[in-house]
């Protein structure tokens, strides 16, 4: 772990090119990343508009492409509003502390076999902890805003995020008995084979429980009571304008990719190509994200908002079991001779 | 050496301060925060000294989950500062006797003969496939094993005890029964009767009509 940084740090020469060479990296990384936000947040409005049978936006550029470019400039261009009764401080650090974990995690998300900014032995590990501190943006933009609609939601978005964790988290305890590692490179090496190979068979209940759980986990619909428009308006970031909003906005849609990313790299084989004869590639990675993610556009035109003491039912009283008695039944099959179909 | 050097400074200087505003911050939810970044920090040296998984879950653990649940309660809570601090006086002679009692024990464990750099060496760098998260979790199930099934009965049975003293069942709850609610089919709410259309008399009063 981190092997990078201890190796080098003897000479200060070759520490410092380390930093430079990972902040190169990292800026590879991120840029691509938001990128991808923007025209995510394109292929939102177009694929909900064909469900709804409307057209979508069409207006800026061919087809409307250049949408998601006016609306970041028109919100770069906005006055941000503090309002008079709020925290200054935390209201300021509300929106840095929900961006920051959600572009942190991705160190660890590898592409290829070699393609990782940090290829760590404990990535999933590494992941679980960094998502989990994402609800401070939350939480603090809520309180800071002085406002009872921002608190509220605040309020639910935290116990939603506490209650889903914990089924998310035995998800992946799962997948780290049938890899054996939590080395996310390794987690797809484990997977290799073919389609049959993917752990989405043997751990199907497992990745049922976990797309689920990340839709919440993101506060995506039907699970954006938090947001609720119909009854607290926006929700945490009602207070926000301009860009300290867009900073959610770019926060939720990063994490949204990230969580699709993780679900490719657990249960759907990564860059591992479905059928022997074609070659592995990013071209997998990137389509079976895709998927995952324009299911999670489907679900937004599809579902209705849950309700909110059903959607801690949902988490607590049917998930966390779900997820408990797939483990032990994992556990227990490896003890069998029929071992080998979890692995 | 200069560079791991650097950092150590950096994370102590952000963790001591952090644990000092803890207990001087007047807002007890700036408290909370500052208590949550003593937190990252510390894991930030426990990584520094080659206990990823510990460090790693001690984010995990105490700041993705404690802390946020802490945070919770402080915010519910309206705390008056001014009443916290009214027997202030009173309560100082004791306070102050107990945290010198808990420097001087401090001082006797950390004093250089038993916690200096030669006893307590830096850690012996692993190489990159080590993993600390087996060799922890071999040492747990394998030697210390009767220790780690305890703590977990310990805390499972803390678990059941905090549920047990918050349960209440309380009469005028308007409980739904989810299994219930999913079964209902549309026959048991709806009844669709079938009429014929009628025409309505135009030279009529309305009180006649048949069909309101």
């Amino acid at each position: 772990m981190e092997t990078g940084l201890m190796e080098s740090a003897g000479m200060d020469w070759a520490a410092i090119q380390t930093v430079v060479w990972t902040l190169v990296k990292i800026m590879a990384l991120v840029v691509p990343l938001m990128l991808g936000v923007a025209y995510l947040t394109y292929a939102e409005r177009k694929v909900i508009g064909w469900m709804q049978v409307r057209i979508g936006p069409n207006r800026v550029g061919f087809q409307g492409l250049l949408q998601p470019i006016a609306d970041a400039v028109k919100l770069l261009m906005k006055e941000i509003i503090i309002p008079a009764g709020a925290n200054r401080g935390l209201f300021i650090l509300g929106p840095i502390l929900a961006i920051a974990p959600a572009l942190a995690a991705w160190a660890v998300i590898p592409f290829t076999d070699t393609l990782v900014v940090a290829n760590i032995n404990a990535g999933l590990l590494y992941v679980m902890a960094i998502t989990s501190m994402g609800v401070y943006g939350v939480i603090i933009a809520g309180w800071a805003s002085n406002s009872k609609y921002a608190f509220l939601g605040a309020m639910r978005s935290a116990a939603q995020i506490v209650s889903y964790e914990i089924a998310m988290g035995f998800a992946l305890v799962g997948v780290l008995m049938a890899a054996q590692s939590l080395n996310l490179i390794d987690i797809v090496q484990g997977q290799a084979g073919g389609l049959h190979q993917w752990y989405i068979w043997p751990l199907f209940p497992l990745f049922v429980v976990y797309l689920i759980a990340g839709v919440a986990e993101t506060n995506r619909a039907p699970f954006d009571v938090a947001e609720g428009e119909s009854e607290i308006v926006a929700g945490f970031h009602v207070e926000y304008s301009g860009m300290a909003f867009a900073v959610f906005f770019l926060a939720e849609y990063a994490n949204m990719i990230l969580i699709a990313a993780l679900t490719t790299l657990m249960f759907l084989g990564g860059w591992l190509s479905p059928v022997g004869f074609l070659p592995d590639g990013i071209i997998w990675w990137l389509a079976k994200t895709g998927f995952v993610l324009f299911l999670f556009l489907w679900f937004r035109a599809t579902f209705p908002r849950y309700r909110y003491d059903q959607i801690m039912r949902l988490g607590w009283k049917v998930f966390i079991p779900i997820t408990i008695v797939w483990i032990v039944v994992v556990g227990g099959m490896m003890q069998t001779p029929y071992g080998y179909l979890f692995h | 050496m200069i560079y791991t050097t650097a950092i150590f400074y950096f994370f102590s200087a952000i963790l001591v301060l952090a644990g000092l505003r803890v207990i001087t911050a007047r807002n007890p939810v700036h408290a909370a925060l500052f208590l949550v970044l003593a937190f990252f920090t510390a894991a930030g040296l426990w990584m520094m000294l080659e206990a990823e998984f510990l460090a790693i879950t001690l984010v995990l653990v105490y700041v993705g989950a404690v802390m946020v649940l802490f945070l919770f309660v402080v915010m519910m809570l309206d705390i008056n500062l001014d009443k916290l601090r009214e027997g202030f006086w009173n309560y100082a002679p004791l306070a102050g006797f107990i945290s010198v009692l808990l420097v001087i024990e401090m001082a006797l464990i950390l004093g250089s003969r038993h916690f200096g750099l030669d006893v307590m060496g830096a850690p012996v760098p692993h190489p990159a496939d080590y993993s600390n998260t087996k060799e922890l979790g071999r040492l747990l199930y394998t030697d210390y094993v009767y220790a780690f099934e305890l703590a977990a009965v310990i805390l499972l049975v803390a678990i059941v005890a905090a549920i047990a003293l918050t349960l209440r069942r309380r009469k005028d709850s308007k409980y739904i029964d989810p299994a219930e609610q999913v079964k209902v089919k549309r026959n048991d709410r709806l009844r669709i009767v079938k009429m014929s259309a009628v025409k309505r008399e135009v030279s009529g009063v309305r009180g006649e009509e048949k069909n309101p």
